[in-house]
């Protein structure tokens, strides 16, 4: 599984990376970004479908099943 | 400190509300203790968009589609002006020309690109996740503070002695002033936003009185540099140039006026849920890994922020005709309750799992603060319950709530099992 944070939705909420916090990693400014190019671990993709399902902008992508 | 006081206007008489679809009131009494039924008629109406010709006019969209749309839409909905009335009409308030600090504004929430782009670019890293753990130890000691005064009564007022107490105290030691300010900010937000739509007199002077006060400690730290926000805000530079005072004074009164009343308006509501909901009080005790998905719980069920948006040019928004210069009341916790978004939306579900929740809006706008609220509601939950885990509402029919712009508990009794000092 590969996902993506959308830089230009990403308003820094903070959802992905308190659900995810291997998944995400978050700059000086709150705004997130995915760890290893947005490849998910196996057995990490509940998680990364959590921080999806919470982010209030939609702002993650599932680029990769 | 604190000049003499207007005393407290009476709430000005207003003819009651018959149909709150087209007739809203939001500063109806009954409306503020209890919202949801209206919310829930006008969101499952054939208008979800309600006007209201009260206040000047506004709209008051209740679904959380429509409100994600007009947040994230900033070209038609600006953020010139986000009070959701305007200040002293009912009173026929005006006021004095020329007053002092008159032209001073709170950006970034008070602004629409490109003004907001770097203004909150300066504001977020302090509002950081990793900032604001800083500041966690000194969150907790003080809520220990404020329960040993009253663990050995039995009784306390949650919302006066606890949620109140908690976020001005934390300010004040992010802005390095005085502890002792504490109860002169609280009352300054509390005329300024809270009772300021019926009293703007006081409002305006309490505004003055704030300035005044943030002016003196901004020249002082542009001499004396510390570690605080205001000595950040004085030390930054945006494109090689310092920081005008000016604006460093809008910000600073933002952090107060904003980074207070939430706040305290949040934890008290959630206080007021868990009083009543032993079996949410243990889910939290009994599963402390989850005390992030609990508190998203209550922040999307009690969302204490309303904010509004003016309408910067004539847009037909699905069917409604909205004017240039009319407000937009941004009903964040009735998008919150909206159940073709949150499955049993009119209930907590303590470890609910799946919770985009818009308690801090959405787009440009998102509160800068969320992070700090966040962690003080957290902590606050967490040595409540851990200090006294079995609680309950003393007098439920007295608990007085504020509402209008930020709504929650403002006094609350609530007895326990007397328990001994830390």
């Amino acid at each position: 599984m590969k996902i993506q944070v959308i830089e230009e939705k990403c308003q820094g909420h903070n959802r992905c990376f308190v659900v995810a916090p291997d998944l995400f990693e978050l700059d000086d400014y709150g705004y997130a970004h995915a760890t290893n190019g947005g490849q998910v671990p196996p057995g990490e993709e509940e998680k990364a479908r959590l921080a999806i399902e919470n982010c209030p902008e939609n702002a993650i992508i599932v680029i990769e099943e | 400190m604190v000049a003499e006081k207007t005393p407290p206007a009476p709430p000005p008489e207003r003819a009651p509300v018959t149909d709150w679809k087209t007739d809203y009131e939001i500063f109806d009494a009954g409306y503020i203790k209890d919202p949801f039924p209206v919310w829930d008629e006008i969101r499952s109406s054939e208008c979800p968009v309600a006007h209201s010709d009260r206040h000047l006019g506004s709209w008051m969209p209740t679904r959380y589609e429509d409100l994600f749309a007009i947040a994230q839409d900033i070209q038609h909905f600006s953020s010139r002006d986000v009070l959701v009335a305007p200040f002293g009409v009912e009173q026929g308030y005006e006021p004095e020309e020329g007053q002092e600090f008159a032209e001073v504004a709170a950006p970034p929430i008070t602004a629409d690109p490109p003004l907001h782009t770097w203004t909150r670019k300066l504001l977020l890293p302090p509002f950081s996740m990793k900032s604001v753990a800083k500041w966690e130890q000194l969150t907790r000691d003080h809520c220990n503070d404020l329960i040993d005064a009253f663990i050995e009564k039995g009784e306390c007022d949650g919302a006066i002695e606890y949620a109140q107490q908690i976020p001005p105290y934390v300010i004040a030691a992010m802005l390095g002033v005085e502890k002792g300010m504490v109860p002169t900010f609280t009352e300054w937000v509390r005329e300024v936003l809270e009772q300021g739509f019926a009293n703007p007199e006081a409002a305006a002077q309490a505004r003055i009185q704030m300035l005044t006060f943030l002016w003196g400690h901004i020249q002082d730290r542009r001499a004396n540099p510390g570690d605080d926000l205001i000595s950040y805000l004085a030390q930054a530079e945006v494109d090689g140039a310092p920081i005008p005072d000016q604006h460093i004074l809008g910000t600073g009164f933002l952090i107060v006026v904003a980074g207070i009343d939430t706040t305290w308006s949040s934890i008290g509501s959630a206080l007021w849920h868990l009083a009543q909901n032993p079996a949410d009080r243990q889910h939290i005790i009994d599963h402390p890994e989850m005390v992030n998905t609990a508190i998203e719980e209550l922040l999307r069920a009690y969302s204490p922020v309303t904010m509004a948006r003016y309408v910067a040019e004539d847009v037909d928004y699905k069917g409604c005709p909205m004017k240039e210069g009319e407000r937009v009341v941004m009903n964040f916790p009735a998008a919150n309750r909206d159940p073709e978004k949150f499955p049993d939306a009119d209930k907590v579900v303590i470890d609910r799992a799946k919770n985009p929740h818009i308690a801090f809006g959405a787009g440009i706008h998102r509160c800068a603060g969320s992070n700090l609220a966040r962690m003080e509601m957290r902590v606050s939950v967490q040595e409540f319950l851990r200090r006294i885990p079995d609680f309950e509402l003393a007098d439920p029919e007295n608990v007085t709530w504020a509402g209008g712009q930020v709504r929650g508990p403002r006094s609350m009794r609530v007895k326990f099992p007397a328990g001994g000092k830390a």
